[in-house]
C-alpha cells in the first residue's frame, strides 16, 4: 500500500523564456520518507524544484501539497505551509552570520531551544561559527547552514537541491550521515542528488526524469538491484560510482 | 527596387507605409504644400531629429543599450561644423572638414564610451553616460572661446544656402528657391541617405548579431560573437550618424548652443522619438520624429488656447499652460511604455502578424530576466 | 580585508588635501566637504537600498529631492516667524518640520509612484529606466505647475546664519546641524539594520530575494518599504539642501541627480556604508577641487567616478553576492 503523497505534480509543464523545459511533470512524493530525484544535466531538476517553491510559474498542470493546490500561490505562502527549500546554490546569506542566517528561518526570530540543539548535534560546525559572518564558511559549513537552517523549525517537506554538489568525500559522508538521522524523525524530503552512492543509501522511493519529464518512478531497492535499468536510465551503473 | 533600397525592412502594415509615404512626399514637397519659414524649420527638424532618433533607436532599440549620453554627440556634430564656419571659413570646405572632424571626434568618444562599458555593470553603464551628457553640457557652456559659451555660435553659411541666394530667377511654382529652400531640401536629401544608411546597417549581419545580442547576451557570446566589439562598434556607428545630423542643424538653424544640442530635454525628446515610435524598427523612430516635432509646433498654440479659456479655474490654466506641454509629453510616454511598450509600428506590425502586441511588445521592451543570464536550466 | 582599504580612501584624500592649502582653509573645507556629504547621503542612501534591494533603477530619484527642497521653501514661508526668532530651539523646530514634512511628501509620492509605475516593471531593466525617466518628467513639471518655475529664496533660521572659529578656521553652523543629522540618520539605519528582524531582512533581500521569499516573507512589502523610506530620505535631503543653498530651483534635483549616481555608483550598490563613504568622498572633493581648481570642478565627479571604478570595477563596498 503506499504511503499517501504529500506532495503530487500532475502534468506540469513549465516555460523559462522560450525554453519548454518541464513538459508534463509527473511526480508523487510519498509521506515521510526520503525520495530522490535523479537525472542528467538539463533534464529538468532544478526546476521542477523552483516550480514547487512557485520560484518558477508552472504554465500548465497542478502541483499539491497535502492535498491542497498550490501551483499558484506565491512563495512565501508555500513556505509558510511547511516547505523549507535549499537551492542547489545554497542561498545562504554571506553577508549575515550564521546566528542571524538561522533567525530568518523562524517564524518569530525566537529559537526553540530543542531544536537548535538537535541542529547542532547534525552540524557541531555551526555552534562553533556562531558569530561568524557565512561568507566565511567553508562550502561544506555552508551547505550545513543552509540545511540546517531548514530544519532548525518543524518542518512537513524539505526540498534539497544536490547538497553535495562540489564537497570533498569528507563533508558527503558527514551529510549523508546527518540526512540517515533525519530520516528517523519522518521528516518528508525530496532530494536531488546526482551522488548515486549518497541516493542509493538514503532513497526509499525514485524518480528519474529525462527531458523534462519522469520517465521511472518506484523504490530504490529495486532500482539499486537492476543494473540494466539503471545503464539505461542513467547511462552508468550505481555501483560503478563513488 | 524598393525593397532593395529598404534594405529589406518592411514597413510590416499598411498604416506604416502609408504615413512613412505621406511623409516623405511631405518632407520633400514642404516648401510648396506648407509655405513659410516656421514650417520649413518644423519639417526641417522633422528631417534632422527623424535621422537623430533612428541612431539612438540602433543603440536602444537594437542593440538594448540605454545610453544618456547620445546627445553629445549630436552636439559635438553641431558645433564641429559650426565652429569653423563662426571663424570666418566660409564656404563647404569648412563645412566638410567640420564634419569630418564631428565625426572623427563623436566616433572616438564612442568608442571610449563603449570600452568603459567593460569595466562596469550594464546597470551603471547608464548613470555613468547621464554624468558624461551633464559633463559635456556644462563644458560645451563654460569654454567660451571655443563654444562661444551659453550664447553659443552664430555664424555664416556657405553662400548658396543664405537666403539672398537665388537658384533660378524666378519661383518656381509659386515658390522662391532660395538659399533657404535649398538648405531644406540638403537637409532632406542627406537625411534620407542616412536614414537608409541606417536600414542598411540594422539589416545586415552585422544587425542581426546586436539583435542576438540585445536578446541574449550570453548566448550571443557562447555562439563566439564578441559581444563588446559589436556594441561599442553599434555606438561608434550610431554616434558617427548623429553627428551628422549635428551638422545638420547647425546648417539649418545657423546657430549652435548648448540648449538645441546638448540639454538633457533634447535627450528626453530623442527617447520619446524613439519610445512613441516603437523601438527596434527605426521606422518607428522617424514618426516617432514627425510626432514630437509636430506636437512641439502646434500643440503649444492649442494649450496656449485650452488655458486661455479655462482661465477662471482653479488648478487647470496652469496645468495646460504650453510651457507645461512636457508634462502631457510624459503622461503619454509613460502610459505607452506601460500600455503600447512596442509603440506604433511596433504595435502596428504586431497587429499585422496577428500576434497580442504583448507579446511583440515584450519581445522588443523588456528583458529576459527569468533566466538571469539566458543560461537554459537544468 | 580589501573594504579596509576603501575606509582609507576619504582620510587619504583629506591628508592629499593638507599640505597644499592652509590650515584653516583645510579645517573650513573638510567640514564643508563632510556636511554637503551628510546632505549627500541623505539623497542617495534611499536610492542604494532600493537598487541593492529591489533591483531597480530609479532615474525619477531627483524628482523627490527636488520636491523635498520646494516643501521646504513653503513650509520655511508658512512658519517663517520661527525660521527668524532669534531661539535654537524655534529655529531646529522650524527645521525639524520642514525636513519632516518634506519627507513625508517623498514618501507619499513615493508610495504612489511604486503603486502606479515602478510595480510594473520589476524585473525589466529597459523598462524601469524608460518609466522612471517618464515619472521623472511629469513629477518636475508638476512641481513647477504648482511652484512656478523661477528660483524661489529662503533663508537659514537666524541661529544657524552665521559660522564660528576652530583654530583659526571658519565653520558654518549650518554645516554642523547637517553634519548632526547625516551622521544620526546613518547611525539609525545602521542600527535598524543590524539589529532590528526588519533590518535582517532588508540586508538579506539585497543578497538574494528569492531566498528571503522561500524563507517565507513577503519581499514585496519589503519593497514598498524601502522604496518609501528611500525616496523620503531622499525628501529630507532635499530640504537640507534647499536651506543651505538658500535657493531653490527646479533643476535642484537634477543637479543632485549625477552627484547621486556618483555615490551610489563608487559606494557599491545595496551597501549604506558604503554610500555613506562615497557621499563624504564626493562632498570633500567637491569642496577641494573647488578650492584648488575651480576651473576644473564641472569633471570632478565624473574623474573620480571614473578613478573608483578603475580600482574598484564593483564599488568601494561592493556586497558579496552581486
Amino acid at each position: 500500500m503506499p504511503d499517501r503523497a504529500l506532495l503530487r505534480l500532475s502534468g506540469v509543464h513549465t516555460h523559462i523564456g522560450r525554453y519548454h523545459i518541464l513538459q508534463g511533470v509527473d511526480l508523487a512524493v510519498p509521506e515521510g520518507g526520503l525520495t530522490v530525484l535523479l537525472g542528467r544535466n538539463g533534464a529538468g531538476k532544478t526546476t521542477t524544484l523552483r516550480t514547487i517553491m512557485g520560484l518558477w510559474r508552472a504554465a500548465a498542470g497542478r502541483v499539491e501539497f497535502d492535498g491542497a493546490d498550490i501551483t499558484a500561490l506565491p512563495t512565501p505562502q508555500i513556505a509558510r505551509l511547511g516547505i523549507a527549500y535549499v537551492p542547489e546554490t545554497m542561498g545562504v546569506f554571506a553577508g549575515l552570520t550564521v546566528r542571524e542566517n538561522m533567525r530568518l528561518a523562524t517564524a518569530s526570530g525566537r529559537f526553540h531551544a530543542g531544536r537548535l540543539d538537535e541542529v547542532f548535534d547534525l552540524f557541531p560546525a555551526l555552534r562553533a561559527k556562531w558569530d561568524i559572518a557565512a561568507g566565511a564558511l567553508s562550502g561544506g559549513q555552508k551547505q550545513m547552514l543552509a540545511i540546517g537552517r531548514a530544519l532548525v523549525e518543524p518542518r512537513r517537506l524539505l526540498v534539497i537541491d544536490e547538497p553535495t554538489k562540489g564537497l570533498a568525500p569528507g563533508v558527503i559522508a558527514h551529510l549523508t550521515a546527518a540526512f540517515q538521522r533525519l530520516k528517523q524523525s519522518a521528516t518528508t524530503v525530496l532530494l536531488v542528488e546526482q551522488n548515486f552512492a549518497m541516493a542509493r543509501a538514503l532513497g526509499d522511493g525514485v524518480a528519474v526524469m529525462d527531458d523534462g519529464r519522469i520517465v521511472h518512478g518506484g523504490g530504490m531497492a529495486a532500482l539499486a538491484a537492476d543494473a540494466a535499468l539503471q545503464a539505461r536510465l542513467l547511462g552508468l551503473s550505481l555501483a560503478s560510482h563513488q | 527596387m524598393i525593397r532593395h533600397l529598404l534594405s529589406g525592412d518592411r514597413p510590416g502594415h499598411p498604416a506604416v507605409a502609408a504615413l512613412l509615404v505621406v511623409m516623405v512626399v511631405a518632407l520633400a514637397a514642404a516648401p510648396w504644400l506648407f509655405p513659410g519659414i516656421g514650417a520649413l524649420n518644423a519639417a526641417g527638424r522633422i528631417c534632422i531629429f527623424a535621422v537623430l532618433a533612428g541612431s539612438y533607436d540602433i543603440l536602444l532599440g537594437y542593440t538594448g543599450i540605454v545610453s544618456f549620453a547620445h546627445v553629445v554627440f549630436f552636439g559635438i556634430g553641431a558645433y564641429a561644423v559650426a565652429y569653423p564656419l563662426s571663424l570666418g571659413w566660409t564656404g563647404w570646405g569648412a563645412v566638410l572638414v567640420g564634419a569630418a572632424c564631428g565625426v572623427t571626434l563623436s566616433a572616438a568618444a564612442a568608442a571610449a564610451i563603449g570600452l568603459l562599458s567593460l569595466r562596469v555593470r550594464a546597470i551603471f553603464f547608464s548613470m555613468i553616460t547621464l554624468a558624461v551628457a551633464s559633463f559635456a553640457q556644462l563644458l560645451a557652456t563654460r569654454l567660451r572661446g571655443i563654444t562661444g559659451g551659453e550664447d553659443g555660435l552664430t555664424f555664416s553659411v556657405p553662400r548658396v544656402l543664405t537666403p539672398a541666394f537665388r537658384l533660378l530667377p524666378h519661383p518656381l511654382l509659386g515658390v522662391r528657391i532660395d538659399g533657404r529652400v535649398l538648405t531644406f531640401e540638403l537637409i532632406v536629401v542627406i537625411g534620407l541617405v542616412l536614414f537608409l544608411l541606417m536600414l542598411r546597417i540594422v539589416n545586415s549581419p552585422f544587425g542581426r548579431v546586436l539583435q542576438a545580442i540585445r536578446e541574449n547576451e550570453f548566448r550571443a557570446e557562447a555562439l563566439g560573437y564578441r559581444t563588446i566589439v559589436h556594441r561599442t562598434l553599434a555606438g561608434v556607428l550610431a554616434a558617427a550618424i548623429a553627428s551628422l545630423a549635428g551638422g545638420l542643424l547647425a546648417l539649418q538653424l545657423r546657430y549652435v548652443g548648448p540648449d538645441t544640442t546638448l540639454s538633457f530635454a533634447t535627450m528626453i525628446d530623442i527617447l520619446l522619438m524613439v519610445v512613441i515610435g516603437g523601438m527596434g524598427t527605426l521606422y518607428g523612430a522617424a514618426l516617432g520624429a514627425a510626432v514630437i516635432v509636430l506636437a512641439q509646433t502646434f500643440l503649444q498654440p492649442a494649450m496656449q488656447g485650452l488655458s486661455d479659456a479655462a482661465a477662471g479655474l482653479p488648478l487647470l490654466p496652469v496645468l495646460v499652460h504650453p510651457d507645461r506641454w512636457l508634462l502631457w509629453l510624459g503622461v503619454l510616454f509613460v502610459l505607452i511604455v506601460i500600455f503600447f511598450p512596442a509603440g506604433i509600428v511596433g504595435t502596428l506590425r504586431a497587429r499585422a502578424a496577428a500576434r497580442p502586441a504583448v507579446t511583440a511588445a515584450r519581445d522588443v521592451a523588456m528583458d529576459r530576466t527569468a533566466v538571469g543570464v539566458g543560461r537554459p536550466p537544468d | 580585508m580589501s573594504s579596509r582599504a576603501a575606509w582609507l580612501v576619504v582620510p587619504v584624500l583629506a591628508a592629499l588635501a593638507l599640505p597644499v592649502m592652509p590650515l584653516p582653509t583645510w579645517i573650513t573645507l573638510t567640514v564643508a566637504g563632510a556636511a554637503m556629504g551628510m546632505m549627500l547621503f541623505l539623497m542617495a542612501s534611499g536610492l542604494t537600498l532600493i537598487f541593492g534591494l529591489m533591483d531597480v533603477l530609479n532615474f525619477a530619484h531627483g524628482g523627490f529631492i527636488t520636491l523635498g527642497a520646494f516643501a521646504a521653501v513653503s513650509v520655511f514661508a508658512a512658519l517663517s516667524g520661527w525660521v527668524g526668532a532669534p531661539s535654537l530651539t524655534l529655529n531646529l523646530l522650524a527645521l525639524t518640520i520642514a525636513a519632516g514634512l518634506s519627507g513625508l511628501a517623498g514618501g507619499v509620492l513615493g508610495a504612489v509612484f511604486e503603486r502606479l509605475l515602478v510595480r510594473r516593471v520589476y524585473g525589466a531593466h529597459l523598462r524601469q529606466i524608460l518609466i522612471t525617466v517618464g515619472g521623472l518628467i511629469i513629477v518636475d513639471q508638476a512641481i513647477v505647475a504648482l511652484w512656478g518655475a523661477e528660483p524661489l529664496q529662503l533663508v537659514k533660521p537666524a541661529t544657524l546664519r552665521g559660522s564660528f572659529t576652530l583654530g583659526g578656521a571658519a565653520i558654518e553652523s549650518y554645516r554642523m546641524v547637517a553634519l548632526a543629522l547625516g551622521l544620526t540618520v546613518y547611525v539609525a539605519m545602521q542600527a535598524v539594520l543590524t539589529r532590528t528582524r526588519l533590518g535582517l531582512l532588508v540586508r538579506a533581500g539585497v543578497e538574494n530575494r528569492e531566498m528571503v521569499e522561500a524563507l517565507g516573507f513577503s519581499v514585496r512589502r519589503l519593497f514598498v518599504g524601502v522604496f518609501v523610506a528611500g525616496t523620503a530620505l531622499a525628501g529630507i535631503g532635499g530640504a537640507m539642501w534647499a536651506v543651505y543653498q538658500e535657493q531653490v530651483t527646479p533643476a535642484i534635483g537634477g543637479e543632485m541627480t549625477i552627484a547621486v549616481f556618483t555615490i551610489v555608483i563608487i559606494g557599491g550598490l545595496g551597501s549604506v556604508t558604503g554610500c555613506f563613504v562615497a557621499a563624504v568622498l564626493v562632498g570633500l572633493t567637491a569642496n577641494y577641487v573647488g578650492f584648488l581648481a575651480p576651473q576644473l570642478a564641472i569633471g570632478a565627479n565624473l574623474a573620480l567616478m571614473t578613478a573608483v571604478l578603475l580600482w574598484r570595477p564593483r564599488g568601494l563596498f561592493p556586497l558579496g553576492a552581486r
